[in-house]
């Protein structure tokens, strides 16, 4: 397989991927916000935090209000990791792919692009951000489910299955960092502690996890239990633990896949075997979340150098 | 109501499917007949099943329109073209023979410039050409073969015979419709495939294959081809995907190759570098490696040429064969084959008149208003002149230019091109068209059953190409003796 043609997939599923939890992440965030009194005030900036283009937002926005940080979130065309921007990379991807992808495939993702650059404003309005979100989240499961079904498990299928999990590692990880950094500080503002079940509800929900976490965690809504749950359980597919798993078993399928196969090791030691209510206690949580998301970024350094990159390499494919 | 080829007329034009009104000719009859069987709903609901056909089967051409690239479903009309085997026997020797004689030739240009020294073609004619390339003076490819893969464009003239309008020998494009031409029509007139005995067409790819193979550098080895594309970007893009596909090869992109110390060409692949054996490009020389070309050309291969002069790389087709088909030296190619070949051209030429010639010259300045001017070096009807739509202005600028530069023009007649009945909306009416077969040539030759027809979709118009409102018909060489 080509290295190019590998590239390609592997950045297609990691846009998809992006797009989605981005999606999920704002409609959770826009449903709690209907429930918080106006006294607790929401920051919507956090969101932005989450994603880690801060540097963006700052050099184009000044008010950090609810409007300005949806509408970078999900259409700024200067946020790289915006709902659309990354739909749109990923349909380039699969453009360029479409000899290895079932043509279904493209013609799902092509229209999911479509739908949401025609629908874009009505995505950043209060009305129809939910109708508009829940569509596109929806979009992006087909495309999963899709691809799972209908194309043979190759090694193209194991870049796809290696480059979603390694994004919806990382999308986690920031997700419980943001939270935890405003949720579990003692000095917290008062007024939204009595809010805090809420939160990691919304926190749960944005991963989709909160009927899970119901079924298989059984005690009431609280924050230790929510991060253990998104960043140790091995059932669940969207926690830490579960998503290193699948990266793992998409490796050992991969030729020479020594380097990455042994950072994901570690990197899946580290997040099951913290101890995450000492993690809480001495305030290190943050601490350990930055240790999990270099963990991330260095296998996906390793994955590049292995399989996209050689050292003598000319113009590497428009991916970025 | 059904089709009544009693008020079908295309006169003056020859036709290629009926003699005159009523009267099919003996290879068409079976189409014209069952045709004529099929009420209006049964026609347009068949035209109807041939589009939904290409729609599904995902055959596309790319347009590059408003900033952005679109791909456009094929047009097609469900209406064949036939032409009787025997006919066909004798353009497919003609074209053999015609390639032969071009790899002769091209191997001469970049070796011993016999047919220069002995006054065949003058020397003018390889000093002004753009496609020679002094790179590849001195080289051997295996077989003597430079051009393998050729698309000439034959048109039938008022005559009803075949002539050569031009040879391409870079890198023709067409084939993959003519292959999907041919599926779309089974689907959609089953029919008339099980009453008579048409040449099937899809062994191309197969052939395309072997002939790859026999260039390979590694002959004892199953060889490693791929086909060159530019990318997506290209309007040829499908095509190149749908033969790397039928063949099995891999499809590969500039930054996809390097060339290693060892003057080798290798993939980049998951498993690491691969060893390529031949590889099928469909980037023009000038972008194939900026190293030995345009050094701004981000498609090709650094070392590309080094390793193909080393003989470590099949290079189909070789750079530099684009020097036999300028329009200067397509004057030329009967006396080349005469040269060579010690043979009659089988397929004549269409009539050229060089304006390096002095008669010619004249003649051409006398009849500019009944003739078609064309520069030797522009392609896709840029600078031309054709004669009878010209303003008088036009005529005594290209007048001008004839004088002041009368090598760089060659001058033909306005041809009339023949015409098949094609479905229009609701009618059946004559329009014009082209043929394009294509050619391999390796150890052995072989030439496509038919080829692409390219028709003229507008009432009146010669443009056949897809960007400019063509389409195109499956094309059948029939067996009359069944």
């Amino acid at each position: 397989m080509l290295s190019r043609v590998a590239e390609r997939v592997y950045w297609m599923a990691r846009y998809v991927e992006r797009a989605e939890n981005t999606a999920r992440m704002v409609r959770a965030f826009s449903l709690l916000a209907l429930d918080m009194p106006k006294s607790a005030q929401l920051s919507w900036r956090g969101l932005v935090s989450v994603t880690g283009h801060d540097a963006e937002f700052e050099a184009h926005y000044q008010r950090e209000d609810e409007r300005n940080c949806v509408k970078f979130l999900l259409a700024d065309a200067d946020n790289p990791g915006a709902v659309l921007s990354s739909l749109r990379k990923a349909r380039e991807n699969v453009r360029t792919t479409r000899d290895l992808v079932p043509s279904e495939a493209w013609e799902v993702m092509n229209e999911l692009f479509l739908f949401a650059r025609d629908h874009i404003d009505q995505g950043i309005t209060k009305r129809g951000r939910f109708e508009f979100l829940s569509e596109v989240i929806e979009r992006c499961q087909m495309l999963t489910g899709l691809l799972a079904g209908s194309m043979s498990h190759d090694a193209a299928y194991d870049f796809i299955r290696l480059g979603r999990n390694l994004e919806r590692a990382d999308m986690t990880t920031r997700q419980v960092d943001v939270g935890a950094l405003r949720l579990l500080k003692r000095e917290d503002d008062e007024t939204a502690r009595p809010y805090e079940g809420l939160l990691w509800t919304s926190i749960l929900r944005s991963e989709g996890g909160f009927q899970m976490y119901r079924l298989h965690v059984k005690r009431r809504i609280n924050g230790p239990d929510v991060v253990r749950f998104l960043l140790q359980d091995t059932a669940f597919p969207r926690a830490v633990a579960h998503a290193l798993t699948e990266v793992q078993a998409a490796l050992e399928r991969l030729p020479r896949n020594e380097m990455p196969l042994r950072l994901v090791t570690q990197a899946r030691r580290h997040a099951l075997n913290a101890d995450i209510d000492e993690l809480i206690g001495e305030d290190t949580l943050h601490e350990f979340l930055e240790t999990l998301q270099q963990d991330v970024a260095e296998l996906h350094g390793a994955n590049v150098r292995t399989w996209f990159q050689f050292p003598e390499n000319a113009p590497a494919p428009d991916v970025a | 109501m059904p089709i009544d080829w009693k008020h079908y007329d295309s006169a003056p034009f020859f036709d290629e499917l009926m003699e005159g009104p009523g009267q099919p000719r003996p290879a068409a009859r079976a189409v014209a007949e069952y045709l004529a069987t099929l009420d209006d709903d049964e026609l347009q609901g068949r035209k109807q099943a041939a589009d939904s056909a290409i729609l599904e089967m995902g055959i596309s051409f790319t347009v590059y329109s408003e900033g952005e690239n679109i791909d456009r479903a094929w047009p097609f009309d469900i209406i064949p073209r036939v032409i009787p085997r025997r006919e066909w026997e004798r353009v497919a020797a003609g074209l053999e023979q015609r390639m032969t004689a071009l790899n002769l030739l091209i191997d001469d240009i970049y070796n011993e410039q016999r047919i220069f020294r002995d006054g065949v073609i003058p020397r003018y004619v390889l000093e002004q050409s753009r496609n020679f390339r002094e790179q590849c003076v001195g080289i051997h490819p295996p077989h003597g073969v430079w051009a393998h893969i050729c698309g000439s464009d034959l048109v039938r003239a008022g005559d009803g015979q075949f002539h050569v309008l031009e040879d391409n020998l870079r890198v023709p494009s067409g084939v993959s419709y003519m292959l999907e031409n041919r599926q779309v029509t089974k689907r959609v007139l089953p029919e008339l495939f099980q009453n008579s005995s048409i040449l099937p067409v899809d062994e191309y790819p197969a052939q395309l294959f072997d002939m790859l193979a026999s260039i390979s550098p590694r002959p004892q080895d199953y060889p490693e081809i791929a086909v060159l594309t530019p990318g997506i970007y290209n309007s040829a893009y499908f095509e190149h995907s749908f033969l790397a596909q039928r063949m099995g090869a891999e499809l590969v992109e500039g930054a996809d190759l390097m060339v290693g110390d060892d003057d080798c060409v290798y993939m980049r692949t998951i498993d690491g570098p691969e060893r390529v054996d031949v590889i099928y490009r469909r980037i023009d020389d000038a972008f194939l490696d900026p190293e030995a070309f345009n050094p701004d050309s981000l498609l090709g291969v650094p070392g590309l040429m080094r390793a193909w002069r080393k003989g470590n790389v099949g290079l189909a087709n070789a750079p530099g064969a684009g020097v036999a088909d300028d329009k200067v030296m397509y004057a030329f190619i009967p006396e080349v084959i005469r040269y060579y070949l010690d043979q009659d051209p089988i397929i004549p030429n269409v009539p050229t008149w060089l304006c390096s010639d002095e008669e010619h010259r004249k003649y051409v300045l006398e009849h500019l208003d009944e003739l078609v001017v064309k520069p030797a070096n522009e392609s896709g009807g840029y600078g031309m002149l054709v004669g009878p739509h010209a303003t008088k202005k036009q005529r005594t600028e290209f007048a001008r230019l004839i004088r002041k530069d009368p090598r760089n023009y060659i001058a033909q007649p306005t041809l009339d091109l023949s015409v098949a009945p094609t479905l229009c909306g609701e009618a059946i009416e004559p329009r014009h068209l082209d043929l394009r077969p294509f050619i391999l040539q390796g150890v052995r030759t072989d030439v496509t059953a038919g080829g692409l027809t390219r028709v003229a979709m507008r009432k009146g118009s010669l443009v056949v190409n897809s960007s400019q409102g063509g389409g195109s018909k499956d094309t059948w060489i029939v067996d009359e003796e069944d």
